[in-house]
């Protein structure tokens, strides 16, 4: 790993410190880093949740948020009351317990293995949480990772763009596509653009106002 | 709440959109006073969409703000007449617009047109195969309307967004590379059709070796420079994906916004008045003629808006719900029968095929709206359908959208869902797999339809709509026989590793799947059973036009966007040239 694939140190502005470490721990189960690259802690997605939580999507600003709240069926989609930052703080809360009175310790500090398994039972719903389903939590801390892993770097996650380069995301589309469509089974391989990047003019534009890509194999 | 007048106008259109921006348009030149209501903010694509931030996935399409605010209003939903119905909270199945242009922003930019079948399915499926064929409750109706009486509006509204594409059928002349099973068509499309990407290479060449016909499907993800009939000149498409939920940065497809909204400026006697959601269509007394409309502001003002002539131009659900809320046309009972508003609600069935190489790479991420490869050999009624327990069917397509790494994870099945070996396999797969995707369209049944919510208010406090909707079994079979021929294609392909997708189970509202809602206010011939005539004026007040998917008695398996843009250009020419002479009852 470069220095430049370290993810350095945030300042948070939702999470508690405990909580930073109980997502750190997650995301990179979720995410692991392996002999593929970094994974999702390294690339910041906690930070990118922690962001997140503390955007007007963390209340659900633009949820239908008017009474009756009734269960239905599965197929009637979410009917829960529980914004994201009450899904986190008390899902962190409630992890932490189960976990101390289950393993003797906190989520973050055990073994990769054991928070594996508590994971799968958490996506399974096999964990009686205090408050909330440890199936809704997972599901959200597992859609949030995704898409702080492969979302543009400007969003706090996917830092230096290691989610793009592990499956070979160009970024910002380049000038060349319209020629480039025509090659058949000819990898496009670059050097990923974030819109990032182009603000903080690490990278030149071509006249199209496109990203000037660097191929990473020469063709 | 006490209403503050304005001073008439001779039109007002309801809803900004791909129907209601053409209406506007069309009616403007007339010289006519027309005020175009859209509840949605104004959206300019050379300020709110630039390069790099137009190539923002996760701002454009994992939080957008041109989609429905569901704070404010959404649709309620249950599978059965028996079941409680529930707010969708969260978007999910479909992703409805709110802005200048509206869905119209956010589409794909796949330009169809239906296909004659599609017009006549009732008819023309009794004729071929006997009644006995028909599902059981399916509420299927003919439109009153032929493909031939819509050809040249087809051809003004491919015009107007500058469609690109290769003609199947010129005047009855099958031509070589078009879709041979379109309807004949008066010329060619204004744009030539894009290249093909190696996926759709690949999957119209093993069609090919099945003995079916592949073609470029028509996109408004425009192949050069083209200036429109309304001289707006629209970019060409560079490929560069980021097309469906985003507006294109390049201003290469063809929508509200590129095509015929800055067109409006130059009409004094046009108004355009965005952030105005219009909650009611006033009648007079005798509920025969409607006076006007009224509307609410991003203020929370409302405000009465006098008019001689009120059209309907925004999506199938608030069609409907307009309607039911103004007490225009009998709301309809699926019980006793009776009644035709809300009737005949639809959707499309969306399968797949996912397919999995190992000594191929795409270049995924390179793509662009619209620019699919295809088949129409399984769509409508291409095919005989005896015994097979369905009608209808769909077209199968590549669609080479560009793989968006938040939403493209392709793993084959039996992958776990997370850790490293779903990350090796998304690694390995991120550019070595494509979908076909098998696009059912979906008939009409006497128990899918619309209706006011008796519970769920919006932020008005009126109503929400609500929505009954299932599958049935008919459209399972549908989609398991499509997806099937799929599989075949896939087959054909050689690919390691492949899975079907057809649909199953029940409706879910869930995942996302297609924009395509349609019915509520169906058109047709008999007064009785439709809620608009052929020319989209409403039965019962004739001075009310519903223009949009919402006038679909059942949906087409084709994108809806081809025909709103023609059934707008239909009423608009009809409007022009009858209704302004004798402003009364069309049929």
């Amino acid at each position: 790993m470069s220095e430049s694939d370290l993810f350095q140190g945030h300042a948070y502005l939702f999470f508690k410190p405990h909580e930073v470490r109980f997502v750190d721990a997650a995301v990179a189960r979720i995410i692991p880093a392996d002999d593929l690259g970094p994974g999702a802690k390294e690339a910041g997605v906690t930070r990118f949740i922690d962001r997140q939580l503390a955007s007007p999507w963390g209340t659900s600003s633009r949820q239908y948020r008017l009474g009756p709240w009734q269960p239905g069926s599965p197929r009637q989609g979410n009917q829960s009351p529980l914004i994201p930052q009450e899904i986190y703080r008390y899902g962190i809360q409630d992890m932490d317990r189960y976990c101390l009175k289950e393993k003797g310790k906190s989520f973050e500090f055990l073994s990769a293995d054991v928070q594996e398994a508590l994971l799968k039972a958490m996506e399974s719903g096999q964990i009686e949480l205090n408050t909330i389903s440890c199936k809704k939590f997972f599901s959200l801390l597992h859609k949030n990772t995704i898409e702080g892993f492969f979302s543009d770097p400007m969003h706090g996650g996917n830092h230096n763009k290691i989610g793009w380069r592990l499956i070979g995301f160009p970024g910002v589309a380049g000038s060349a596509y319209p020629d480039w469509l025509g090659r058949y089974n000819e990898p496009y391989r670059v050097e990923p653009v974030s819109i990032l990047d182009i603000e903080q003019g690490k990278v030149s534009l071509d006249a199209e106002g496109n990203p000037k890509h660097i191929f990473i194999n020469p063709q | 709440m006490t209403s503050t007048k304005l001073k008439p106008v001779d039109v007002v259109v309801v809803g900004v959109g791909v129907a209601g921006s053409i209406i506007c348009k069309e009616l403007a030149t007339t010289g006519l006073r027309v005020v175009g209501l859209e509840r949605g903010r104004m959206v300019d694509p050379n300020k709110d969409f630039v390069m790099p931030y137009a190539h923002d996935e996760f701002r454009n399409d994992n939080r957008s703000d041109l989609i429905q605010n569901l704070s404010r209003e959404t649709v309620t939903f249950r599978n059965a007449m028996n079941e409680t119905a529930l707010p969708m909270r969260d978007i999910g199945s479909f992703r409805l617009g709110e802005c200048v242009g509206g869905a119209g922003v956010l589409w794909g930019g796949l330009t169809w047109r239906f296909l004659p079948w599609d017009f006549e399915t009732h008819s023309r499926t009794v004729e071929r195969y006997g009644k006995q064929h028909m599902p059981a409750d399916c509420s299927n109706q003919d439109w009153g309307l032929t493909y031939e009486e819509l050809e040249p509006y087809y051809d003004q509204f491919e015009h107007i967004y500058g469609v690109s594409g290769k003609a199947g059928n010129l005047e009855g002349q099958l031509q070589p590379g078009g879709n041979p099973f379109e309807g004949p068509r008066s010329r060619e499309y204004p744009n030539p059709p894009p290249p093909t990407t190696y996926a759709g290479h690949l999957f119209g060449k093993a069609a090919q070796s099945l003995g079916y016909s592949p073609f470029s499907t028509p996109t408004s993800g425009n192949t050069q420079l083209y200036k429109n009939p309304y001289k707006q000149v629209l970019g060409q498409c560079m490929r560069g994906g980021f097309c469906s939920s985003y507006s294109c940065a390049k201003g290469a497809k063809g929508s509200p916004l590129t095509a015929v909204v800055p067109s409006l400026k130059e009409h004094p006697n046009f108004e355009l008045r965005p952030l105005s959601n219009v909650i009611k269509i006033n009648l007079d007394s005798d509920g025969k003629r409607a006076t006007g409309v009224n509307y609410i502001d991003a203020n929370g003002q409302e405000f009465e808006q006098p008019a001689d002539l009120v059209i309907l131009t925004s999506y199938a659900f608030n069609n409907t719900r307009l309607l039911l809320l103004s007490g225009i046309g009998k709301p309809y009972d699926p019980i006793s029968n009776s009644g035709v508003v809300g009737k005949n609600y639809s959707y499309q069935a969306v399968g797949s095929v996912k397919l999995f190489f190992e000594d191929k790479v795409f270049n995924g991420f390179m793509g662009g709206g619209g620019l699919c490869t295809a088949i129409d050999d399984f769509n409508g009624d291409n095919f005989d359908h005896s015994g097979l327990g369905f009608i209808g069917g769909g077209y199968l397509v590549v669609n080479s959208r560009g793989a968006a790494p938040i939403h493209s994870h392709p793993v084959p099945s039996g992958t776990p869902g997370w850790g490293s070996e779903w990350k090796k396999k998304v690694a390995h797969y991120y550019d070595r797999s494509f979908s076909i995707s098998s696009h059912g369209g979906c008939q009409s049944y006497r128990t899918n339809y619309l209706d006011l919510d008796p519970t769920y208010k919006d932020a008005n406090g009126l109503p929400l709509i609500r929505m009954t909707f299932d599958w049935r079994q008919p459209d399972h079979k549908m989609s398991a026989h499509i997806t099937k021929k799929a599989a075949e294609i896939a087959q054909a392909m050689g690919p390691s590793k492949m899975s079907q997708h057809p649909v199953t189970g029940q409706y879910n509202i869930t995942p996302y799947q297609v924009n395509h809602n349609t019915g509520g206010a169906i058109m047709g011939a008999d007064p009785s059973a439709s809620v608009v005539n052929k020319y989209l004026q409403t039965w019962d007040v004739p001075n009310v036009f519903v223009i949009g998917a919402s006038a679909f008695p059942q949906n087409s398996a084709n994108a809806p966007t081809g025909t709103v843009g023609a059934l707008a250009c239909w009423t608009a020419d009809i409007i022009k040239e009858v209704y302004l002479k004798r402003p009364q009852s069309l049929m």
